[in-house]
């Protein structure tokens, strides 16, 4: 049966693993290949790596990092950060990366997704919807999303919902959702964002944002319907190990790898 | 404890070479690495040249046939490869190289590599489509390739198509199933050859393990090791039981 994937998210700016609410008072969190190492130890089940300088300044992904980081940890890992064309995005791929995210480009042109995915295939595609939840609704109308980018800086207009199945449609192979209003706050995933998505989207979803404890990430995929969930903080400040959030999965009923070494 | 120690399938005093096959624009970098830890020398193969050298060859790969199929014939790849197997020696495909075993892929309509009967084709009844992420692998028969490896362990996967096997012998075929909707054959063994739909490079520990086994198997299959290892290209259906 599919295991259900934890995965540490490591926000790179300047070659370093950072973490802050999006954007802002960035603390320095180690470097990426070692830690990237040590939770593929600790039972990582994927890493995924943002370049988060890279969009906003306008820099290509640092590729060395890229790849020490492949070669010392033997799982997945997805970049993304700053890909703007497929020319990019191979670099990336033979960089190390077995998946590349795409965000704010593929935003500003839709057929980069299309064109990444018939070039490298959907599995290789991985889009990155930033979602905001739209204020003003009233208790009485359906909740809704927009779509942000620029690390959450800048509003599209575009409904979040329809995003996740345009971008399918396109080719996309996998989604990261990630709530703005969320991130970094520690108060739990958006559930219903991700089961807004994941009911009418076929391909996995990736939740994230929010992430305080293990129950958190049970939520995410019983309530959410999502396929892996993704943190950053909790991991990187050992307020929470793998082995403990797979515990709780494993007890939630849920399917998941056993850490290696402790079976 | 270490997640995985580096095992090493070659003695120090010993020269391995595994010719990996670069047709594409993937990634190569984790299972060159993954090879380099088990202490093969490896080869990045883009000409038929490069193949004259190795000991081993492994073709890994994501995505579409009918690209990949172009993409070697331009290298001049294809006939090369079809020898490598016709004459014994050890192969490997990983993902799509497993998949281009088979006579021709549903995804589009590409005719593929025929060393196999049978054809690829989109998984059944799928919850998810990709396929992606860590799944058990349940083995049908023992086989030196997953020597070490726990029955059901899991390994990494990301695909949306696989190959099924087909005519008389194509239980025959299947050494490993795993399950995502329905059942497919996530390993499969004729003689010399060998295909993993998943991704051993990037399965931890057990992925490392098992390209060590194959390069074991690799060099006792060179030392010609008995029956066991009879080629596909010497007829034999029976090979590898």
């Amino acid at each position: 049966m599919l295991r259900r994937r934890v995965i540490p998210c490591l926000d790179v700016a300047n070659g370093r693993v950072v973490k802050g609410t999006r954007f802002v008072d960035l603390v320095d969190e180690g470097d990426p290949p070692e830690l990237a190492e040590r939770y593929a130890r600790e039972g990582a089940d994927e890493i995924v790596f943002l370049d988060i300088t890279a969009a906003p300044e306008g820099r290509g992904t640092l590729l060395d990092i890229v790849e020490r980081t492949a070669r010392r940890a033997f799982v997945p890992l997805t970049v993304g950060g700053g890909v703007r064309s497929v020319v990019e995005m191979r670099d990336v791929l033979r960089a190390g990366a077995d998946k590349v995210s795409l965000n704010t480009a593929a935003v500003a042109d839709p057929s980069l997704v299309s064109r990444c995915a018939a070039r490298f295939g959907r599995q290789a595609v991985v889009v990155a919807i930033d979602a905001r939840r739209r204020t003003g609704d009233g208790p009485e109308t359906a909740p809704a999303w927009e779509v942000v980018v620029r690390g959450g800086r800048e509003p599209t207009g575009v409904d979040a919902i329809a995003w996740s199945e345009r971008v399918v449609d396109l080719g996309a192979g996998e989604l990261l959702v990630t709530s703005i209003d969320r991130d970094g706050t520690r108060s739990g995933f958006d559930t219903e964002l991700l089961r807004a998505i994941t009911s009418r989207v076929h391909v996995p979803v990736i939740a994230s944002g929010g992430a305080a404890g293990p129950a958190d990430f049970v939520a995410a995929i019983r309530d959410g319907g999502a396929d892996a969930v993704l943190a950053a903080s909790i991991f990187h400040r050992r307020i929470h190990s793998i082995a403990q959030v797979k515990r709780a999965m494993a007890r939630a009923g849920l399917p998941v790898r056993a850490v290696p070494g402790s079976a | 404890m270490k997640a995985w120690e580096p095992e090493k399938a070659v003695a120090p005093s010993q020269v391995f070479r595994v010719a990996v096959v670069d047709y594409g624009a993937g990634n190569l970098v984790s299972i060159e690495q993954a090879l380099t830890t088990v202490g093969t020398e490896v080869i990045l193969a883009r000409h038929p040249d490069d193949l004259l050298r190795a000991d081993a060859i492994v073709v890994p790969g994501v995505g579409a046939a009918e690209p990949a199929m172009r993409r070697l014939a331009r290298a001049r790849l294809v006939d090369p490869i079809l020898a490598w197997i016709a004459t014994g020696r050890p192969y490997l495909g990983i993902c799509l190289g497993l998949q281009l075993l088979f006579e021709r892929s549903e995804e589009d309509g590409a005719d593929t590599l025929g060393v196999l009967p049978g054809r690829t084709v989109e998984l059944a009844d799928a919850p998810t489509l990709p396929h992606i992420g860590w799944n058990q692998v349940v083995r049908r028969r023992g086989h030196p390739l997953f020597e070490g490896i726990a029955q059901g362990a899991d390994f990494y996967f990301v695909h949306s198509f696989a190959g099924v096997p087909e005519g008389i012998a194509a239980d025959r075929l299947v050494l490993a199933e795993t399950e995502h909707g329905s059942r497919f054959a996530s390993a499969i063994d004729r003689g010399n050859v060998l295909g993993v739909q998943f991704h051993p490079e990037r399965s931890g520990g057990d992925g490392v393990r098992l390209l060590a086994n194959f390069v074991r198997w690799s060099a006792a299959l060179a030392a010609g090791a008995g029956a066991q290892y009879t080629p596909v290209g010497a007829g034999g259906t029976s090979g590898g039981d």
